[in-house]
């Protein structure tokens, strides 16, 4: 991809803008569908049809209204607010997310920055995100605001610990932190990915990741951030309009990135399951992005299913449950390297 | 004018601006979340000079553990118990003084010193492996050491946050 547009127009400036906007091209359709999808999952899941008029089809125009209907909405700003940080936070939250996706491979030809230590940058500038809560949380002036963002910084904190060391049993054995060449390890068919290696203890470290990314990404179980039934709305109580849209285009692509991030590491990314039937580069891009969805699917139906954990229980899970059995698979993924 | 020249020049903005704004502003919380810029603006500053995994690892540290820690602190102190602190200036005459000879003497250290510049070495691709074998190598014993001392500090911190616990268990009995 770098070298086809530096075949068109060989100037830096034009290259790296064109490379820094192509994740954007997908996040943002990805969200507008993401969003139908959710309110079309939840409904069949309560034996309900959900949004039916808009558009037609099974309403797949509804969130192209709603997003329209928060473009003309009337930006509040409440009279107590911090007006200075209450307008930067949802920028900050979208940076946290969106930067994440430059160092994550969509393709053996694309990626936006083919960096040697991609996955450590991935789970680096995700905290970003927190302090951006904090800071929507605090500038709103509002105690549920401040009380979701409390939560959510707890938590995202808390879980990034297991994320991590999960993570790292992969790491072990594929050597490297670049995910193109973690991609490229797991090529040939299904049995390759990383996922089965190792057996038992890459597949357990996958499911630790998989519980630990919900927290993350503040999604049921682990929604106690923006609890609707004791926080109204947690961090974006206090949003209307374009920035609230902002923080919800952010929770989509944080979904969606560490979806990648668990397909990359774990089921082989952009290789085709099947060797190389319907391999190279723009298949890639096809596999790549359905299994990202299959997880954002998961996750939306592990949101419809389960109910919410308490506070204590959060705490308890990320600390005493999966940190434990993270550093029981990096041992066990250890010894069996070293025998 | 390069791209790298351009970088360099926003980064060393942001780093300073942001700095600034930490040292000057009256309100202590925009104190704290202008540290987040100078975090990241030091980080950019790494990566042009190919320290990569230090650039990151300043990211993770710092923006992800230390900032958050003090925002946590800033938020429980400030306005939600009603307490405004104090960020005034007092004894502006000699502190000035001090600030002024300090900056001279690294002023000074920094254009005495013979630095040791090789050219027409190209930086290494990565740093990492290298780190990574000298942790486990040459500088074992430190590294082991700066664990067992994050170790201790963890596990003091368990015990103050356990403190008041312990009363309440003897006085039911």
């Amino acid at each position: 991809m770098e070298q086809f547009l530096r075949n068109i127009i060989d100037n830096n400036f034009f290259i790296y803008g064109v490379m820094a906007v192509v994740p954007l091209l997908w996040i943002v359709p990805y969200a507008l569908f993401a969003v139908w999808l959710e309110r079309k999952v939840s409904a069949h899941m309560q034996d309900r049809l959900g949004p039916m008029r808009v558009g037609g089809w099974h309403g797949w125009a509804q969130t192209i209204a709603d997003i329209l209907k928060l473009i003309q909405k009337e930006d509040i700003v409440p009279t107590a607010a911090d007006r200075k940080l209450h307008f930067l936070s949802p920028w900050i939250v979208f940076i946290g997310s969106y930067a994440a996706f430059a160092a994550i491979p969509f393709s053996s030809a694309f990626i936006g920055s083919n960096i040697n230590i991609g996955l450590f940058y991935v789970i680096a500038v995700s905290s970003l995100v927190v302090v951006g809560i904090l800071m929507a949380g605090w500038s709103s002036n509002n105690k549920w605001s401040l009380f979701g963002a409390m939560r959510s910084a707890a938590q995202i904190v808390s879980y990034e610990i297991p994320t991590a060391l999960a993570l790292l049993a992969v790491v072990m054995i594929a050597g490297t932190l670049n995910l193109q060449e973690i991609n490229q390890q797991q090529n040939g068919w299904f049995w390759q990915w990383y996922l089965f290696r190792k057996f038992p203890f890459i597949f357990v470290a996958f499911v630790i990741y998989f519980v630990a990314s919900l927290a993350e990404t503040n999604r049921t179980p682990f929604d106690i951030p923006e609890a609707e039934s004791e926080l109204v709305a947690g961090y974006h109580t206090e949003y209307s309009g374009m920035k609230f849209a902002l923080f919800f285009l952010a929770e989509y692509a944080n979904m969606f990135a560490v979806s990648a991030i668990g397909s990359t590491l774990f089921l082989g990314g952009w290789n085709s399951p099947f060797g190389d039937f319907l391999g190279g580069p723009f298949w890639g891009v096809f596999w790549f992005l359905s299994k990202g969805m299959l997880f954002v699917f998961v996750q939306m139906w592990l949101r419809w299913t389960l109910p919410r954990l308490r506070v204590d229980q959060l705490m308890y899970v990320s600390w005493k449950v999966l940190t434990p059995w993270a550093f029981a698979c990096i041992l066990g993924v250890g010894f069996w390297m070293m025998f | 004018m390069n791209l790298y020249d351009i970088v360099f020049y926003f980064f060393a903005f942001v780093t300073l601006a942001s700095a600034g704004v930490v040292v000057f502003s009256r309100n202590i919380i925009y104190s704290a979340f202008a540290l987040l810029f100078t975090f990241f603006g030091v980080a950019g500053i790494y990566v042009l000079l190919n320290a990569d995994f230090i650039a990151v690892s300043q990211i993770l540290i710092y923006v992800g553990g230390i900032l958050v820690l003090m925002l946590f602190g800033v938020m429980l102190t400030n306005k939600v118990i009603d307490v405004e602190m104090k960020t005034g200036t007092l004894q502006t005459l000699p502190a000035s003084v001090l600030v002024a000879l300090i900056a001279g003497a690294l002023c000074g250290i920094f254009y005495v010193t013979d630095w040791k510049i090789v050219r027409g070495v190209s930086a290494p691709a990565t740093t990492t492996n290298s780190l990574g074998e000298m942790f486990m190598t040459t500088y074992s014993l430190p590294f082991e050491v700066a664990s067992i001392v994050l170790l201790v500090a963890l596990l003091g911190a368990a015990m103050i946050a356990r403190k008041d616990r312990l009363p309440q268990i003897k006085n039911q009995k």
